[in-house]
């Protein structure tokens, strides 16, 4: 038994992303062509020079059919993925693992969703047919626990800490402010943000994730290939993934101030990476803002500060574009919204972006040109029971 | 020897303070409080929660059949009974009837359960109202109630059934078609008339079996949807008047099918040994039984007394309470509506869902829902809890938001996040202790998704005055 990854044996070398948005006037297919389309063209190819596609949607589609019906193409793989919210993030670690076993030269992974379709609020599943049993508690409600929970253990006056969730949610709205991708680019101010009716617990509206419509896209080859289509690959340097158990709901001893996932998840991926020091070898990191407090605890989780200190790190500017180690530079699920097949391919882009030096100055990271790699996280479910991906990124081999 | 080997009741938590109803309705209304089923409660969840009570006095009792009687029978067709079978986790071989549709059906079940040849429970369950203002509105009530009859052979007797009679007689008093949601009265006087002719009918039947005379009665319950006669007929049956039972008007209301059974429990509750009970139903036409308590009826302690349950309720609205009975169409949550839940998913996990059966591991962990690699199944429904951690959720789906949700650690082991009801968002608190409680979720596609709730453990402290 053995978690090896396959550090340095694969390459993104094209990347595209579309808007987040309402996308009152794009469909499922125009988005899958819009975002394929930049991919391609980022790294200079066709639809058919990509052997393979692995096309994440959680809910927008069920077959590989609904990418190759409207992209067109001709006796190509195409398999669907859905891992919750993870889903655009196993869409890439499948195309990785496919081209690292030599089945194929270059492969596309491709995340999208078409929310706003729903006449909904929010994001809603699909009714599997069930015993009726089920929790029927929205995430966001499901999450808010994790602030109470926080703020007995580490005596931080639960007053003081909705300041803290405030700052994360002011920091990734200035961060998306200065994104032309973001969904929401107006900066908010941290006394605006604690002014909002709670919802959920003590969350608002805006400790949430919006929601939006996108999709993004990415084209993979081997290692040793990826020079013959861009000077600046992305090599993969780990992928992991954990799918919970659940034990977190029945466990008695388990706090809702860590998601066990998460720590298990990054223990493996810093394992295949060699990463020893996250909070001094990352440039930076897009983590899985879904509510204010998941970012919170994430800090922790992935081992960027110690346990304990990440209220007082977010205070301190820690993560902040121009801070110690940026988290959400491109604006987060915050400024986004959470087009849940396309979210982690829309994280991948922004370190596609700033680690090759592509994002425009005002919106670039403190740690660039120092430091090269960087880490994309996302979670599906909920605190106690959840999927952990986690992927490192760089733009040097060894 | 056959008679009464425990009761169990159930009263809903929430009172309408009758005097607010006219400043909304223009009309009704009146002094005191009555019962309100909430949102999650209907005639077959009121019944589990009576009739888990009954039988926790005697789990081990081999019972034969349970009978449910309600006019608000939540399913037509397809038999209620099995669902408080299934809740009670009885067996395969316990037959499970209904006796729906009329007031009268309670005391029918009763008559069936005093004549079989095993222990028999019988579960009268009801929801009381009319169109607003309405007088059935106003002095309705709702609530469940349970009477395990069985034999001296069975357990020891609370109370020996001692006589009966019987007057019946087709007269148009009350009537309602299917489909209708409130009643329709005749002139009041011509039932009352036809009462009054009737009842001295089956009192004296009833008197003769037993072998007493109306002085001997030490307790005496008249139910009946009719309330004038109610009161008229049992000021002319010849007891004394300090053997009468209150009816509850002032706390409870009028419970319909299920007031036979909720006030003969109410005089086994204030009974001394060696007393008599008479029990008289005015339902087209007039039925009696006698029942003479036993020396055992002094150690017996319900396991939630009606004077308990009567102290402890919470107020609601009356806008909330036309709601909830639909008779105000009020925004419904602009999320997708719950899809029914599968026949075959729910029928497999039947002891789940309508049982609250976990199952533990080697290693002693409870799973809630059961893992099918545990050999240990552990029932929960009777387990009560300490809220770990709770939150209030404004977003999610729910007949009556917003959800109340905590996660629960059972005493004895297990943990499990569920949602609370019969609470008010403000009063929760980490450390609050909470029971098991068995409710409808929703409803869907015409099919009633039953499953468990966790509601506070209250006591006396709580008062419905409070408003």
């Amino acid at each position: 038994m053995a978690s090896h990854g396959i550090k340095d044996r694969v390459a993104i070398v094209g990347m595209g992303c579309t808007r987040f948005s309402e996308h009152w006037d794009k469909g499922l297919d125009d988005l899958l062509i819009q975002a394929s389309d930049a991919a391609f063209t980022s790294a200079g190819v066709t639809k058919q020079d990509v052997d393979a596609y692995w096309f994440g949607t959680a809910q927008s589609a069920m077959s590989g059919i609904a990418l190759a019906r409207p992209l067109q193409l001709e006796g190509k793989p195409v398999t669907r993925v859905e891992n919750y919210c993870a889903t655009g993030s196993e869409a890439l670690r499948q195309a990785c693992y496919a081209v690292a076993s030599g089945a194929y030269d270059s492969a596309m992974a491709i995340g999208a969703e078409k929310v706003k379709d729903s006449g909904m609020q929010g994001l809603n599943a699909f009714p599997v047919p069930n015993d009726g049993t089920a929790r029927t508690l929205t995430a966001a409600a499901m999450f808010s626990m994790v602030a109470p929970a926080y703020a007995q253990k580490y005596g931080v006056d639960r007053a003081h800490l909705k300041r803290v969730l405030a700052r994360i949610a002011s920091k990734n709205h200035a961060n998306g402010a200065k994104n032309p991708l973001a969904q929401f680019r107006k900066e908010m101010s941290v006394d605006q943000l604690c002014a909002m009716p709670a919802v959920a617990g003590d969350l608002s509206v805006f400790d949430c994730a919006g929601v939006a419509d996108g999709a993004a896209a990415a084209i993979v080859v081997r290692a040793e290939d990826a020079h013959r289509y861009t000077d600046r690959p992305l090599y993969i340097k780990a992928l992991s993934l954990v799918a919970g158990n659940g034990s977190g709901l029945m466990d008695a001893s388990y706090d809702y101030t860590t998601f066990p996932e998460i720590v298990r998840c990054a223990q493996d991926a810093y394992a295949q990476a060699g990463i020893t020091d996250p909070r001094h070898q990352f440039a930076m990191a897009e983590v899985h803002d879904c509510f204010t407090p998941t970012e919170l605890v994430l800090m922790e989780d992935l081992g960027f500060c110690a346990r304990g200190t990440a209220w007082s790190e977010i205070e301190a500017g820690s993560f902040d574009l121009d801070g110690d180690l940026p988290v959400n530079p491109d604006g987060g699920l915050k400024s986004f919204g959470h087009p849940t097949g396309a979210s982690g391919l829309r994280m991948m882009y922004e370190a596609w972006l700033q680690l090759r030096g592509d994002a425009p100055e005002e919106r670039r990271i403190s740690t660039y040109g120092e430091r090269d790699l960087a880490l994309t996280h996302n979670l599906g479910g909920y605190p106690g029971e959840m999927v952990s991906f986690i992927s490192i990124l760089g733009t040097s081999l060894g | 020897m056959r008679g009464i080997l425990s009761w169990g009741t159930h009263l809903p938590y929430r009172r309408l303070d009758r005097s607010t109803i006219a400043a909304i309705a223009g009309t009704g209304g009146g002094k005191g409080y009555r019962t309100v089923a909430s949102f999650d409660e209907d005639a077959t969840t009121m019944a589990v929660e009576a009739a888990r009570r009954a039988l926790s006095a005697i789990p081990e009792v081999a019972l034969g059949s349970v009978w449910m009687s309600t006019v608000a029978a939540p399913y037509l067709d397809k038999t209620n009974a099995t669902t408080v079978h299934a809740a009670l986790r009885l067996g395969t071989d316990v037959a499970a009837y209904d006796t729906l549709g009329s007031v009268k059906s309670t005391v029918g079940a009763m008559r069936a359960a005093l004549s079989s040849d095993a222990p028999a429970l019988v579960v009268a369950s009801d929801l009381r109202g009319g169109l607003p203002g309405s007088g059935d509105e106003t002095n309705g009530g709702d609530a469940g109630a349970a009477l395990l009859f069985g034999s001296d052979a069975d357990a020891p007797l609370l109370a020996e059934f001692v006589g009966r009679g019987v007057a019946t007689e087709e007269f148009l008093d009350r009537w309602r078609t299917p489909g209708d949601n409130r009643s329709k009265l005749w002139e009041e006087r011509f039932g009352e008339t036809r009462y009054a002719a009737l009842a001295p009918i089956a009192w004296k039947a009833a008197l003769a079996t037993a072998g007493v005379d109306a002085q001997a009665v030490d307790h005496l319950v008249v139910a009946g949807t009719h309330d004038r006669a109610n009161t008229s007929v049992a000021r002319s049956l010849g007891v004394r008047s300090e053997a009468m039972v209150d009816a509850m008007s002032a706390t409870v209301g009028n419970t319909g099918a299920a007031a036979p059974a909720l006030l003969l429990s109410a005089a086994l509750e204030r009974a001394e040994a060696d007393q008599l009970i008479a029990l008289v139903v005015l339902a087209d036409g007039v039925e009696v039984l006698l029942f003479r308590t036993t020396a055992a009826i002094a150690g017996f302690v319900p396991a939630r007394s009606i004077a308990t349950q009567v102290a402890c309720g919470g107020s609601i609205a009356y806008g909330k309470f036309l709601a909830w009975r639909g008779n105000l169409t009020v925004e419904p949550p602009r999320r997708p509506e719950p899809a029914r839940p599968s026949a075959t998913a729910a029928g497999r996990a039947r002891d789940w869902k309508f049982g609250f059966v976990g199952s533990v591991d080697t290693e002693g962990e409870v799973h809630m829902p059961p893992s099918q690699l545990d050999a240990e199944r552990r029932p929960m429904a009777a387990a009560l809890g300490t809220i770990a951690t709770y939150t209030i959720d404004k977003l999610s789906y729910s007949l009556n938001p917003p959800v109340v949700f905590a996660v629960v650690d059972f005493d004895g082991g297990g943990r499990l996040p569920i949602e609370l009801t019969d609470v008010d968002a403000a009063e929760v608190q980490i450390g609050g202790r909470v029971e098991m409680t068995f409710r409808r979720l929703f409803t869907s596609d015409g099919v009633h998704n039953y499953f468990w709730k966790a509601r506070p453990i209250r006591d006396a402290v709580a008062s419905s005055e409070e408003s």
